[in-house]
């Protein structure tokens, strides 16, 4: 498994994960978490996925990830899990 | 599994707090490249920079985007060319031939700065040190990417005060070599006493000959994480403070880890250390002198400064140790005056002084750093900068070390711009009493009592 973070921050509008999720569906990356959590009202998503059997490598994943947030007006991060696994964890 | 609280602090470090990896920079040995011909030479330092390090500004563009943490710099440090050059260089032209090759070198892996372009001299100088020192002012004003770097002096060796004397001379003849970009040629040259084999940042990185061939180091940042951190604490006592810089500290160096492991496991290349260094730049919430507004003192400079300095440097490194597995570097909290928007608004309004510095050098890494003075400021009066710098590094047992630029044409009141990372600093005033007779002379300053430990 190869788990990788991708985050959501912005204006809460019809159908964000909707275009996230088909996105990993067609690039073969399973969903292992969703949480969500508004702060200083804005929408911040986290989904944890496992991108071991990825179509495709994984900057194309980041950089299609930040296009689609900015089509959808909203950023997109995707990122590996070892950099919050590391910071928060001994 | 990591919560979304978790995610969106790392996150907001990075995106609001100017959370970054500060510098890789790999260390490579050139000592193998040592011929008598100098052609020979400059063609396999060539060779070998870019056999080691052609994929490293790469590799790290690769980890910054797969991690989401900016990597701001890529650097190299080789083996102090004084020693590379020894038996091939007959005339400081020689060694500037060096420094080209080593500039080219840099420009064709990419990376910002390529430092060693050093002599470690702290008890005495070889001829060949002797000629690379000569050489510094011309191979700084022919170079864009060479940092260069004299050691002068230790806890073990005490002061090569003959090193010190020339070294104020070369100051100023790298100010005037360099006079079209305001002297910016001293913003490359560090002198420094009890300086680390295996410093990853610039302009005093170089290769130690106790290295291996190759290595990786890491110098992390964050003091804007910092004082995010100490905004919520406000008013808390000293116990609540120190552990609050802790754990930050903790989770900056974490990051850094995580990127020098990752490098060093893409490169195939050892991880070395990581430098646990508070680094600021220019950037607004990027100070050192913030930090130690927010924890109390009206301006750096104030009275309490020192003391707060010396408690931020303490906890940076008590948090940090933890986080890695090797320490080294500098680690510390660095105190450059142009780098840092809080030091600059200090100097410009009288809050802090060269004096307040020197004292401040006392209790954190490193030394009196990226400082403007007049450019008419005598050689042995940098000379005698120079040598109460060494002597605080030598007595206290730390890295202490002097950049500072004699802006040629420049007085007190006008300001000096460098550009970039280097920042724009005011014109600081210098005593206008002399030391001549003291820096005329010759010979070393004896070790220190507390060296002798065996």
């Amino acid at each position: 498994m190869n788990k990788s973070i991708i985050t959501v921050v912005g204006r809460d509008t019809v159908g964000i994960i909707a275009k996230v999720c088909t996105y990993l569906a067609e690039h073969n990356i399973n969903i292992l978490d969703i949480t969500q959590t508004i702060v200083s009202g804005y929408f911040n998503m986290m989904m944890i996925v496992d991108t071991g059997h990825i179509t495709g490598d994984f900057h194309r994943l980041a950089s299609d990830m930040e296009s689609l947030g900015d089509s959808i007006g909203v950023q997109i991060k995707c990122q590996r899990e070892e950099i919050f696994e590391k910071m928060h964890r001994i | 599994m990591i919560n979304i609280n978790e995610v969106i602090e790392t996150n907001r470090m990075i995106e609001k707090e100017n959370l970054d990896v500060r510098t890789i920079t790999m260390g490579i040995s050139l000592l193998d490249c040592a011929s008598d011909d100098v052609d020979r030479l400059c063609a396999r330092i060539r060779e070998k920079i870019l056999r080691k390090a052609g994929n490293l500004a790469k590799t790290a563009d690769d980890i910054s985007m797969e991690y989401g943490i900016p990597i701001v710099n890529k650097r190299i440090s080789v083996t102090p060319v004084s020693i590379v050059g020894a038996s091939a260089c007959k005339s400081p032209d020689d060694y500037v031939r060096i420094a080209m090759t080593l500039d080219e070198a840099a420009a064709e892996t990419g990376v910002n700065f390529l430092g060693g372009y050093s002599a470690v001299v702290s008890k005495g100088m070889t001829e060949s040190d002797r000629l690379l020192i000569e050489s510094i002012p011309e191979a700084l004003a022919k170079t864009g990417r060479i940092c260069s770097s004299v050691n002068v002096g230790s806890t073990k060796t005490g002061i090569n005060m003959d090193a010190v004397r020339l070294m104020g001379e070369i100051i100023r003849k790298t100010a005037e070599a360099t006079r079209e970009s305001d002297s910016g040629g001293c913003a490359k040259l560090v002198v420094l006493c009890n300086a680390p084999d295996d410093n990853p940042f610039m302009a005093g990185a170089f290769h130690g000959v106790t290295e291996t061939d190759a290595v990786i180091n890491v110098g992390v940042s964050g003091p804007g994480v910092v004082k995010s951190a100490l905004e919520n604490v406000r008013g808390a006592s000293f116990e609540v403070l120190c552990e609050t810089i802790k754990k930050t500290a903790f989770k900056i160096t974490r990051v850094g880890q995580l990127v020098a492991q990752e490098a060093s496991h893409r490169l195939g290349i050892p991880f070395g250390i990581i430098d646990l260094s508070l680094a600021p730049t220019p950037a607004i919430g990027d100070s050192v002198a913030d930090i130690l507004h927010e924890i109390g003192v009206e301006k750096a400079g104030a009275p309490g400064t020192t003391a707060a300095l010396a408690l931020l440097n303490d906890q940076v490194k008590k948090g940090g140790v933890m986080a890695s597995s090797y320490v080294g570097g500098l680690s510390g909290a660095f105190i450059p005056v142009s780098e840092d928007q809080g030091m600059i608004d200090a100097a410009e309004c009288g809050a802090l002084t060269i004096e307040k510095l020197e004292a401040m050098t006392c209790v954190c890494s490193v030394g009196l750093d990226m400082i403007a003075i007049p450019g008419n400021t005598p050689a042995a009066t940098i000379s005698g900068i120079i040598a109460d710098e060494a002597a605080i590094g030598m007595v206290n047992q730390k890295t202490t070390a002097v950049r500072i630029i004699p802006v040629i044409g420049k007085d007190v009141g006008d300001r000096v711009e460098f550009g970039g990372l280097l920042g724009y600093a005011p014109v600081m005033p210098v005593s206008r009493f002399g030391c001549e007779d003291f820096i005329r002379r010759e010979g070393r300053i004896p070790a220190p009592i507390h060296s002798f430990k065996n």
